[in-house]
């Protein structure tokens, strides 16, 4: 098989790869939702998946941390390996890789629960039960993702579906941060909220880039140049199947793309 | 246009004066029975033992239905809600979850009369205990867990599928996102199954007749601890004739000067009772939800 046209010139960044993808094919079913994906994704580092709508971008997000177990009928072939382990190996747990793995929804979805407890569900899952643990996690994570000054007089006892939506959605980066991941999925983080809170949740992923790789599904191309490193083109082939056209610095791929497709898509989002 | 109008306000009356006689007919049935019990009340009714002469109390009976109420719901909610975890989130799709569904549907249907008549040839007559409060509960139970499982079940199907991805990929089990967002979520819905099924059990007297027992309890002896033994009022074995059937009894078969009086008497006390009751239910069941997601504020 050959991927020669699709092996990203990671050369050029000097940072280690932290995600290895090689012949990524996804079904659901019979039906082929992706193929052909190859991919180098560097650490510390923020890569955005961009291309149109139904090509597979969230499917191929949810490998990472393995959420496609869940999904009746889906099923994933080729090779993901995560700092050298293969997360698909028989001797890896999904639940022990979710917490190296963190994901983000699109929708926020915090737990109907006080802000405290949301952000402690992970480390009390994980066996975290001491009180000054859980204090000190919870805190922390809350800081880590700016939302500790907004909530911290009453985040022990107030209900997080009280908080606002642009909240709602740092509150959930929080709670995953507080499971101590390395790497961070972002499935349109901020497609339910508005240019304020957006621009917020961008400020923040500029911060965690720092200490954590970050992977971001955006429709949004502005979002895309602004936050991101590097950036992976897709779209559906003929065959209705999603594959990746091409995958380089975001500068690159906004201003001098390899492929006329994605010069297409980039110019007609753009313009 | 005017009969258009018409019509309109003809059909706005009649909504509103059925809404109005469902609660006036709730209203007449409360009233009725505790303005005919008002002038033989006296608080002493309630523990006092029953008597044919004087107007004596429901004491024992009224005991016997807390208890019976506690046991049966000791043995239905949890097998219920387990059951439900199955249907809800186990099960999937299929021929086994179709046939469970289609079973529960027919035991739920069956007359409760017949669930006694059951209840009396397995749990009173194979097992040799005779009639005691652990038969009526478990015919109770045969009664009522096909209810509370469904009701149990589409409060978990009510959760949105949204609070279980990002518990687990929060790296939770599908165990513990059951037991810490799930079952927690389905709170309120579960408290109205719980609600539901234990109305039931404390109005029920059909299956009990033949299960828990009808004779006229004499004096209960709560000094006595000893679980095994029958004739203590703590024994899952002693015979338990319950408020219903006490009402039962002496409506079908009482003499004597004052079974008018007692019979209201009891029909109040059962009226209150359950009024209470579904109050109390509902704020605890507000109040355990609160503790265990947090309070809104
Ligand atoms: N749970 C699922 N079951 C079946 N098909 C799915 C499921 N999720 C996504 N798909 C299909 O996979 C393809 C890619 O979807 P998705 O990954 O959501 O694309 P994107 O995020 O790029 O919009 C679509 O054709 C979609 O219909
Ligand atoms: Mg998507």
């Amino acid at each position: 098989m050959s991927y020669a046209p699709t092996i990203p010139a990671s050369a050029e960044s000097l940072a280690p790869t932290k995600i290895r993808v090689r012949d990524l094919r996804i079904s659901y079913d019979t039906r082929v939702a992706v193929r052909d994906v190859n991919l180098d994704v560097p650490e510390h580092a923020v890569t955005a998946f961009i291309g149109p709508s139904g090509c597979g971008k969230s499917t191929i997000l949810r490998c990472f941390d393995r959420m496609n177990d869940l999904i009746p009928g889906a099923s994933v072939h080729g090779s993901i390996v995560l700092d050298g382990e293969e997360i698909n190996a028989p001797g890896v747990q999904p639940v022990e890789l979710r917490r190296k793995v963190g994901l983000v929804f699109q929708k926020p979805n915090p737990f109907p629960m006080s802000i405290y407890e949301n952000v402690a569900y992970g480390p009390r899952r994980h066996g975290v039960s001491s009180r000054a643990a859980l204090d000190e996690v919870v805190e922390t994570s809350l800081r880590r993702a700016a939302i500790w000054d907004e909530v911290k007089d009453e985040y022990r006892r107030k209900n997080a579906l009280s908080l606002s939506g642009g909240q709602q959605q740092r509150l959930c980066i929080a709670r995953m941060l507080a499971t101590g991941p390395e790497v961070i999925l972002m499935d349109e983080p901020c497609s339910a909220l508005d240019p304020i809170a957006t621009l917020r949740i961008e400020q923040l992923i500029t911060e965690l880039k720092t200490q954590y790789t970050i992977l971001i599904v955006t429709h949004n191309m502005q979002q895309a140049a602004r936050v991101s490193d590097r950036t992976a083109f897709f779209t559906l082939g003929d065959d209705r199947a999603g594959y990746l056209v091409e995958e380089g610095p975001t500068r690159m791929i906004f201003t001098d793309p390899a492929n006329r497709l994605t010069e297409d898509y980039v110019a007609g989002r753009f313009g | 246009m005017r009969r258009v109008l018409l019509a309109d306000q003809l059909a706005t009356a009649v909504l509103w004066s059925i809404a109005g006689s469902v609660i006036l007919i709730l209203i007449a049935i409360i009233a009725h029975f505790l303005l005919a019990a008002l002038p033989d009340f006296t608080p002493s009714f309630l523990i006092a033992d029953p008597s044919t002469d004087v107007i004596g109390g429901v004491g024992p009976v009224l005991w016997n239905s807390v208890y019976v109420l506690a046991l049966t719901m000791l043995v239905t909610v949890p097998l219920g809600v387990l059951g439900a975890v199955f249907m809800a989130e186990y099960a999937g799709t299929g021929r086994l979850i179709d046939l469970i569904r289609f079973s529960q549907e027919l035991i739920g249907s069956v007359p409760s009369i017949v669930v006694g008549l059951f209840g009396f040839a397995v749990f009173v007559a194979a097992t040799g205990w005779g009639f005691t409060a652990l038969a009526g509960a478990l015919a109770l139970t045969v009664f009522n867990l096909p209810l509370m499982t469904r009701l149990a079940e589409q409060a978990m199907r009510a959760v949105p599928d949204d609070e279980r991805s990002a518990s687990f990929a929060l790296g939770a089990t599908k165990w513990q996102t059951i037991r810490h967002v799930v079952l927690p979520i389905a709170i309120p819905g579960l408290v109205t199954g719980v609600i539901l099924t234990a109305g039931r059990v404390f109005g029920e007297a059909a299956a009990l007749l033949f299960t828990a027992g009808l004779a006229t309890p004499g004096r209960l002896n709560f000094a006595n601890l000893n679980l095994l033994d029958p004739r203590s009022p703590w024994s899952p074995f002693h015979t338990a004739t319950t408020l219903s059937v006490y009402l039962w009894r002496i409506n079908s078969e009482g003499t004597g000067p004052v079974v008018d009086q007692v019979a209201n008497l009891t029909a109040a006390v059962l009226i209150v009772a359950v009024l209470i009751f579904n109050l109390g239910s509902r704020a605890l069941g507000q109040l355990l939800q609160r503790r265990i997601t947090g309070t809104r504020s």
